[in-house]
């Protein structure tokens, strides 16, 4: 019983960080509709402000001004940027088109601050007081805790002050409710939308500043567990009751610390499930909690006042583009061939295959994200799936590697249908959320099993071996992945133009009117799932018998797997060359940057993924992507070149000159 | 021959009763009318037997078996069709597009297997049904333009089209000419009566047009308040001294 107690009283300062998180997510998601991903890489940024001002290794500041400078300076500028260069133009985006927004900061930010503060270790981070230890009777908690637990307190007042009886804590709510109908009173609801981003930024930093002696060292990857952990506890309190939140972070820090205290240390399932916790209770919550699936606007009689957000495929392709798009391609694809048969040394060939397979990856997004409307973030753990399979069956069942490759391809298929099954009903942001807890679930639960990875001996994969011919050699394995590629690719643009592909397209435009006419929602979108994760599986288990083994930790860790999204969403989901162009300037970016002197390795690396990161922040501007717009306005120019120097003016009208729409078309729920 | 009988229709929100015990049926191939005043639950009655809602109460039943528990998909591949009062279209699709997405849904011809073996690219077949479609419509000019780029009545015609696409037995139909113009309005009853005389259609029709609703509909069912007041052929219906009192609001 005392065991239990002291059990209890050490989840709660944790749990007083996860609430204050989610505190934040819930504040900014109520007054701007943005689900915020981004809120662990603000907190980390106050994180290692504060350790660079505050660690005697660094400038060796006192506690005070550090915390001043970390937590009520550089946090809230943070928001108000933000929201000022970002968010308040995103107000009628579509919630999908905020959630990459935010996700491309959360791998832009972390990738600036190394950039800016140094990407050493931040070993040992100093707390707000001193490690002294006190004994409370049996408990003993230091004085770190104890600062936690009255700051957390001391806003938990503050906030319930400011909403009860403050006039501006009446017109958050009123913004809440319906900003538009706020404006009508005379109230600036952008403003108060400022003033909220200001106060959940300060809420994220304080928690990061908070969280991070709880840790070896100040590392962004600590803070997307403390992001997970928040969304948990904001789910508990449907993205709305601050209570209820509150009530979620604490229960989460204490399960934890029971968990920490009964679970045997000693199997790989409770070393496993103690640091996924939060994720398990992301997933059961999103899954399984009611009330979640409220759509925001339902209560706010204003909520089609403002215009419908850009379809991504709003502009139907004509005939002239698509046929200047292939044209290129095919030129790009045979200069390309010579070049890498003959011109390039090893490194570049190297790089120039992983950007094939990972091309070959990227497909899955434009069956998915382009087709189904979906975002998923767990297409690196379908990948992974595939990678592993096929190690296992050309390791222990001695199948021959591309026999394994595809049987890996239907084993993530399966494995994706099972996970779209009970997240399909979400939809939208919280399909996202639970695919990202799949994944996170993935890497410490599944990935350690001897029988998913082969634990510490992994597998070897060979080269295959195809009717006599090996594919031992660079140059051959190239052409191999091209052709695969290709076959791939001719799959989904089938797909896309086939029944599945339509009736996904009408599906995202109006589920209820697909419905109407027979079609079955689940149905479509679980085979959009399956083909997806199979294609995913396929290109996994491709790359690990380039690579003659599966490198988890550097090609599918979860947090790659976020890059992905980013990169091609930004590239254009919808489109088979972009996201083969997404696939190469996953390896081609960095190695470029890498050639400009003075830019060390990790640098680079850290340069590609800010610009990854800021690229899908075109994402609610150029839904279709940056690879599709650039193409129709290159080809538009051609057109209308062609057009000048044939001086003839009745030219037809580009489909983008169409007439300005007349029907609005709500392009779907959560497109 | 009775086609759809629905029995006993109950339906709350939040203490609102939107429908209480509302009795309906259609014959098969007959084309009758659904009136009632703004919020009489017109609607939420079509929405209970299309199967968008559950009704709290009552039994729906289609050609003798019960579907009152059955999914909208469901029910659409026996036969049910509608369109939507508040626009419904796929964003981003051609008309084209929107009448082939409904027939193949119709056709209900392997998806995925067909597409990955080349048979999944618009069929020769289509281009003449959704052709004939468009025609019969009026909408040939317009068949291959993208959806955002017509009026609200030309989205109406599609609505009509894509449900009509499907070959229903019976159609639902939510105020297919509100926002239409007096001609246009003309045009798509017109359009209705073909379709319920050549292909044996039934259809059923919620209107605010009361002379298209006279010139078209055999039978009528008056709601008011989610109370069925009136049913029975038009002119008796309309002759009604309460139907009179609750929605042309002619003095007693």
């Amino acid at each position: 019983m005392t065991d239990l107690l002291t059990y209890l009283i050490r989840g709660i300062p944790i749990g007083c960080v996860f609430a204050l998180m989610a505190v934040g997510i819930v504040l900014t998601y109520k007054t701007s509709g943005v689900l915020n991903l981004a809120f662990g890489a603000q907190a980390y940024v106050s994180a290692a402000v504060f350790y660079v001002l505050r660690s005697d290794d660094y400038l060796g500041w006192p506690m005070l001004p550090s915390f001043l400078v970390a937590v009520a300076l550089v946090a809230p500028a943070l928001g108000w940027v933000l929201d000022r260069g970002l968010y308040r133009h995103l107000r009628t985006a579509p919630p999908v088109a905020k959630l990459v927004t935010s996700l491309g900061l959360l791998v832009a930010i972390p990738s600036v601050v190394k950039l800016l503060l140094g990407s050493g270790a931040k070993l040992r981070p100093p707390g707000l007081a001193s490690e002294s230890v006190r004994s409370l009777g049996q408990i003993t908690v230091d004085d770190n805790q104890l600062v936690t637990v009255l700051v957390t307190l001391l806003v938990v007042v503050a906030l319930t002050v400011l909403f009860r009886s403050t006039a501006l804590g009446l017109q958050m709510r009123a913004v809440v409710e319906s900003p538009r109908m706020t404006e009508l009173a005379g109230v600036n609801a952008d403003r108060i939308g400022t003033f909220s981003w200001m106060l959940s930024s300060f809420l994220a930093g304080l928690a990061g500043v908070l969280l991070a002696p709880l840790f070896a060292q100040v590392s962004e990857v600590n803070f997307f567990v403390l992001l997970v952990a928040a969304l948990a506890a904001a789910a508990f309190g449907r993205l709305s009751s601050i209570p209820l939140t509150l009530a979620g972070g604490l229960a989460l820090g204490m399960l934890n610390q029971l968990l920490a205290g009964y679970l045997p240390t000693d199997n790989v399932l409770a070393t496993g499930l103690r640091p996924s916790l939060p994720f398990v209770a992301l997933f059961l919550l999103l899954l399984f909690w009611p009330g979640l699936r409220q759509p925001r606007h339902a209560a706010d009689p204003l909520a089609g006042v403002d215009p419908p957000p850009p379809s991504p495929v709003s502009a139907i392709r004509t005939h002239s583009l698509t046929v200047a798009t292939r044209i290129f391609a095919v030129a790009v694809v045979a200069v390309f061939t010579v070049v890498a048969m003959t011109g390039l040394d090893d490194f570049w060939l190297g790089i120039f295959i992983k950007g094939v397979i990972f091309g070959l990856i990227f497909l899955s997004f434009t069956v998915l994200t382009g087709l189904g409307g979906q975002i998923s973030l767990c297409q690196a753990a379908f990948a992974a799936t595939g990678a592993f399979a096929t190690g296992q069956l050309v390791s222990r069942a001695g199948m021959s590697v591309l026999v394994a490759m595809v049987v890996g391809a239907a084993v993530a298929a399966a494995i994706g249908a099972v996970v779209a099954l009970p997240a399909l009903r979400l939809g939208g942001i919280y399909l996202a959320l639970a695919t990202l807890a799949f994944a996170v679930m993935f890497e410490n639960v599944l990935k350690p099993q001897e029988w998913v990875s082969g634990g510490t001996r992994p597998p070897k994969v060979p080269r295959p071996l195809i009717a006599g011919i090996s594919f031992t050699s660079d140059r051959a394995f190239l052409l191999l992945c091209m052709v695969l590629l290709a076959v791939v690719a001719v799959i989904v643009v089938l797909v896309k133009r086939g029944t599945t592909g339509r009736f996904l397209d009408a599906l995202r435009g109006s589920e209820t009117a697909a419905q109407s006419l027979g079609i079955s929602p689940a149905r479509t979108k679980v085979i959009a799932f399956a083909l997806s994760a199979a294609i995913a599986g396929f290109g996994g288990g491709l790359l690990a018998s380039f690579e003659g083994r599966v490198s988890y930790d550097a090609n599918f860790s979860y947090v790659l797997g976020l890059v992905w999204v980013v990169l091609v969403v930004t590239m254009g989901a919808r489109s088979v060359q972009a996201a083969i162009t997404a696939g190469i300037s996953l390896f081609l970016f960095p190695r470029i940057l890498e050639l400009v002197p003075f830019l060390s390795q990790t640098a680079a690396q850290s340069i590609a993924f800010v610009l990854f990161g800021l690229g899908a922040l075109t994402y609610a501007k150029h839904p279709e992507g940056i690879v599709e717009f650039q193409t129709r306005r290159s080809v538009q120019r051609i057109v209308d070149l062609l057009a000048r120097g044939s001086n003839r003016g009745d030219a037809q009208p580009a489909a983008t000159d169409a007439p300005a729409p007349v029907l609005a078309t709500s392009g779907g729920p959560d497109t | 021959m009775t086609l759809l009988e629905a029995t006993g229709i109950t339906k709350r929100f939040a203490g609102i009763c939107a429908l209480d015990n509302v009795d309906l049926d259609v014959d098969a191939g007959e084309l009758i009318g659904l009136i009632g005043p703004n919020g009489a639950g017109k609607s939420t009655l079509f929405n209970c037997l299309s199967g968008v809602l559950r009704p709290d109460e009552g039994r729906v039943v289609l050609d003798g078996v019960d579907i009152t528990g059955l999914a909208v998909h469901r029910r659409a591949r026996l036969g049910i069709a509608r369109t939507f009062q508040r626009m419904e279209l796929f964003g981003g699709m051609t008309v084209r597009d929107h009448l082939i997405v409904a027939a193949r849904a119709r056709a209900r011809r392997g998806g995925l297997g067909r597409d990955l073996t080349f048979r999944g690219r618009t069929t020769d077949d289509e281009l003449t049904a959704t052709g004939a479609m468009a025609d019969l419509l009026g909408l040939t000019p317009h068949l291959d333009r993208p959806i955002e780029s017509l009026t609200l009545g030309q989205g109406r015609l599609v609505e009509l089209g894509r449900a009509l696409m499907t070959e229903p037995r019976l159609l639902f139909l939510d105020e297919p000419s509100s926002g239409l113009d007096h001609h246009e309005t003309t045009e798509v009853a017109d359009v209705l009566v073909r379709v319920q005389r050549q292909q044996g259609t039934a259809i059923v029709l919620v209107e605010h047009d009361i002379a298209t609703v006279q010139r078209v509909c055999t039978r009528l069912f008056v709601l008011d308040y989610g109370v069925r007041i009136a049913a029975g052929p038009t002119a008796e219906v309309m002759a009604d001294q309460r139907v009179r009192e609750a929605y042309l609001g002619v003095g007693a």
